[in-house]
C-alpha cells in the first residue's frame, strides 16, 4: 500500500467474474505520513481509508465484470462499520461481492479481515461511467498490471 | 397486493424521507419531490429488487439528453409506474 497515493490494493488474490466476487490483499505499511497525525504514539488506519480500501476492491471487481468498459466511481457508503482497529504491519484481506448490477450503477458488499477476523464491512454504491479520457484509462491499465489483474478474466 | 404506485410511493417516502401523503401519481420525482440523481439511484435499487427488474436508467437519460423523450415520460410517478408494469410484464413473457 502507498497510502499517500491512494494505492490501497497490493494484489488481487482471486477474481471470479461469474460469481461476481473478488479477494485482494493489502499490507498496511509500517511507516506513513498518515500515521504521524493518526495518531502520534498510537498509529492506526483511519476508518475512511478502510472504506476506500473496500471501495477499491469493489472497483476492481466491477472492472472485471464490466471488462474495463466502464469506470466505477464511489457514490454512496452505507452500513459502514469499523469493528476493530487495523494497525501498521497488518495484512488486510478484502473481499467484495457484487450484490446488484443496475443500469449504470452497482451495489457491493465488502469486508476487511485481518488474521481471519472481521475488522470492517460496508455496503457501497457506485456509478459506472465511460472512461473520461485516455489518461485515466492508461492509469488504470498500469495499476491493473501492478496488482496482477487477471487479464484472462475479461478475455472474450 | 398493493398497486405499483403504492409500492413505489412507499419506497420513495422511506428512501428520501418524504411524507408519504405528499407523493401522488402526478408528482414529478425531480421537479416536485426534489429527488436528486444520487437518491434516485437508491430508489432504482429498491425498485429493481422489489419488482425483479432493471430500470433502464441509462437509456432513459440518453433519450432525454437527445431530446427524444421528456423527463415527464419517465419521472412523473404514474408514468414511471407504467414503465415498471411494462418491464414486469416483459420479464414474465420472457420467463
Amino acid at each position: 500500500m502507498q497510502l499517500e497515493y491512494f494505492h490501497m490494493i497490493d494484489r488481487i488474490v482471486d477474481l471470479n467474474v461469474d460469481e461476481k466476487r473478488i479477494v485482494v490483499e493489502a499490507l498496511v505499511p509500517n511507516a506513513s505520513t498518515i500515521f504521524e497525525g493518526h495518531f502520534p504514539g498510537y498509529p492506526l488506519m483511519p476508518g475512511v481509508l478502510l472504506i476506500e480500501s473496500m471501495a477499491q476492491a469493489s472497483g476492481w471487481l466491477q472492472l472485471g465484470v464490466l471488462k474495463f468498459e466502464r469506470m466505477p466511481i464511489l457514490a454512496a457508503v452505507k452500513e459502514a462499520k469499523v469493528r476493530g482497529s487495523v494497525f501498521p504491519g497488518d495484512l488486510m484481506s478484502i473481499e467484495a461481492t457484487l450484490t446488484h448490477q443496475g443500469s449504470g450503477y452497482a451495489v457491493t458488499e465488502a469486508k476487511i479481515r485481518v488474521g481471519g477476523k472481521l475488522r470492517a464491512n460496508s455496503t457501497l454504491t457506485f456509478t459506472q461511467i465511460p472512461f473520461p479520457n485516455a489518461d485515466m484509462r492508461g492509469h488504470m491499465d498500469a495499476i491493473a498490471k501492478r496488482v496482477g489483474f487477471p487479464q484472462q478474466a475479461v478475455s472474450p | 397486493m398493493s398497486s405499483t404506485f403504492d409500492q413505489v410511493a412507499t419506497i420513495i417516502a422511506e428512501t428520501c424521507d418524504i411524507p408519504r401523503d405528499t407523493i401522488t401519481p402526478d408528482s414529478h420525482a425531480i421537479d416536485d419531490l426534489g429527488i436528486d440523481s444520487l437518491d434516485f439511484l437508491d430508489i432504482a435499487f429498491a425498485i429493481d429488487k422489489q419488482f425483479g427488474i432493471k430500470l433502464p436508467l441509462e437509456k432513459w437519460t440518453q433519450e432525454v439528453n437527445d431530446g427524444k423523450a421528456t423527463t415527464e415520460q419517465y419521472f412523473v410517478l404514474k408514468n414511471l409506474c407504467a414503465r415498471i408494469d411494462e418491464l414486469v410484464a416483459a420479464k414474465g413473457a420472457s420467463a
